[in-house]
């Protein structure tokens, strides 16, 4: 059993001036304010990467930099899924006995911190070097790609598409720390500027500066009382040129593992915090996990089934779509609003009281899937 | 043998002595059953359109003059499937033969259609 103790995150947008480890220090010290534990507490360590801070070491030259010496540490990488990768890992390594607190950090300047062509090119590097950069091609392309072959399969539409960039821009509305908060509506989406086709630019999560960061700990060391109870991964490509399907990724498969281990049904879930990327993104992987029948992810959003008030609310920050996205902190902004959800302090966000979180990461073009089942116990 | 990736105009692929498995990406084994003996092959050149994307935003300044350009997941006849560009306004399901065209620093398969 693991709990998560505290969680912190900056706001996403520019933050020009504040490097790497600064924004994970920002965001390390509010998670550590907010489980009520100390530097000399935290004997475990994880991080992820910064694409504006290349470093071997990034896990040891930010506990140096923060003030800890942890007894573990790592970096790990998987993409979009490494927030939640290293979740799931803090929370075998306090099961294990390896650690009593473990702090998960992550935090890049990237957007201001390198230009938007740098950005784009990097990004792109999850293609095959030989066989798929050569061709000019941007994650934008990749997803591009898959969408049009989802909806072809599906039967979905770009106006279900825009539903999903319009339910997330609703929730962002209510968080100060978005980086987009100005209403649109689905001509907006539909009328926006096309990125690689049929996605357009609101339809793509943004770069952003930002840091988000958590403790896993072996007890309870507060009254937050959330735990990581069901994890689960799959794996099955790098390349989207080499995925066995574009309409099974795996997501379904490492979802049924942590529901699985968590001992719980679809159908027993009352918050969903999902990877997107781009719609596309959140249309298959609610699609694909069981969220929602094929081709009907955008129809629910319009219904309000993932709204505050719906049967399910989902990424209620705004997601990446809207709260922005700064890397390996992107997705770990979900779990952030999760732990807000779940322990009640989600403000004028609030969903109800929510007991039971499906949290769903991925990471390259759909390749590596993570996913989490938290509680709220009794 | 002609092989874009060599800026040679042709496509390579693999095929497994052992299993008969077929695939794009080269490497000195299977990665189905594990064996060492695979043969490169010549491809035909010829495809179905599977998915596909008009690029409006390059990665780069030497590429922006090329856009918009349209990239494409083509099911080869061999059976493997590979990424290529993609004359405009075809549509999946879509019969393509390749030509190779000059783009950033090589050449680059660029499929057209063919007329049933």
């Amino acid at each position: 059993m693991s709990w998560i103790t505290g969680a912190g995150l900056t706001a996403y947008g520019k933050h020009p001036g504040h490097s790497t480890v600064d924004l994970m220090s920002t965001a390390a010290a509010a998670a550590l304010a907010d489980a009520g534990l100390l530097r000399g507490d935290i004997d475990g360590l994880l991080t992820g990467y910064s694409t504006t801070f290349p470093h071997l070491m990034l896990s040891t030259v930010f506990a140096e930099h923060f003030g800890i010496e942890p007894r573990y540490a790592h970096a790990i990488q998987l993409g979009g899924g490494t927030g939640f990768a290293m979740a799931m890992l803090a929370h075998h390594v306090v099961e294990a006995g390896l650690a009593r607190n473990v702090l998960v950090v992550a935090g890049e300047n990237r957007l201001t911190g390198q230009s938007r062509d740098a950005a784009v090119q990097t990004l792109a590097q999850v293609g095959h070097p030989a066989y798929e950069v050569p061709m000019g091609a941007t994650i934008p392309a990749y997803y591009g790609l898959v969408a049009s072959r989802y909806m072809h399969e599906v039967g979905l539409s770009e106006r279900d598409l825009a539903q999903l960039a319009v339910l997330m821009r609703g929730h962002a509305q209510r968080h100060p720390g978005a980086q987009f908060r100005e209403p649109i509506g689905v001509d907006d989406v539909l009328a926006s500027k096309p990125v690689a086709t049929p996605l357009k630019l609101l339809d793509c999560c943004p770069v952003s500066d930002g840091g988000a960061a958590f403790v896993v700990s072996r007890d309870r060391v507060n009254d937050f009382a959330v735990r990581i109870i069901g994890t689960g991964q799959a794996h099955t490509h790098q390349h989207v040129s080499a995925a066995p399907s574009l309409t099974q990724f795996g997501a379904g498969a490492s979802t049924r593992t942590a529901m699985g281990t968590a001992k719980v049904d679809i159908g027993d879930f009352d918050y969903a915090a999902i990877y997107d990327s781009f719609t596309i993104t959140l249309a298959i992987l609610l699609e694909e996990i069981g969220l929602a029948p094929r081709g009907a992810s955008g129809r629910l959003a319009a219904e309000g089934h993932f709204a505050r008030d719906g049967a399910l609310p989902l990424n209620t920050h705004g997601g990446l779509l809207s709260y922005g996205h700064c890397g390996v902190g992107g997705a770990m902004a979900h779990l952030v609003e999760t732990h807000l959800q779940l322990t009640g302090r989600a403000g004028d966000r609030q969903a109800g009281s929510p007991r039971l979180a499906l949290l769903h990461g991925d990471g390259g073009v759909l390749s590596s899937h993570v996913s989490l089942v938290l509680e709220r116990a009794a | 043998m002609n092989d874009w990736t060599q800026r040679t105009e042709g496509i390579v692929y693999q095929r497994c002595s052992a299993c008969s498995h077929v695939w794009y990406f080269r490497r000195s084994f299977c990665p189905r059953c594990g064996t060492t003996d695979v043969a490169a092959l010549q491809a035909s050149g010829t495809g179905t359109i599977y998915a596909v994307t008009e690029v409006m935003r390059a990665p780069s300044e030497p590429l922006r003059a090329h856009a918009p350009y349209a990239i494409a997941l083509v099911d080869m006849d061999e059976g493997f499937r590979m990424m290529a560009h993609v004359e405009r306004g075809i549509d999946i399901g879509g019969r393509v033969r390749a030509r190779f065209v000059a783009f950033g620093d090589g050449i680059v398969p660029q499929f057209t259609r063919v007329l049933p």
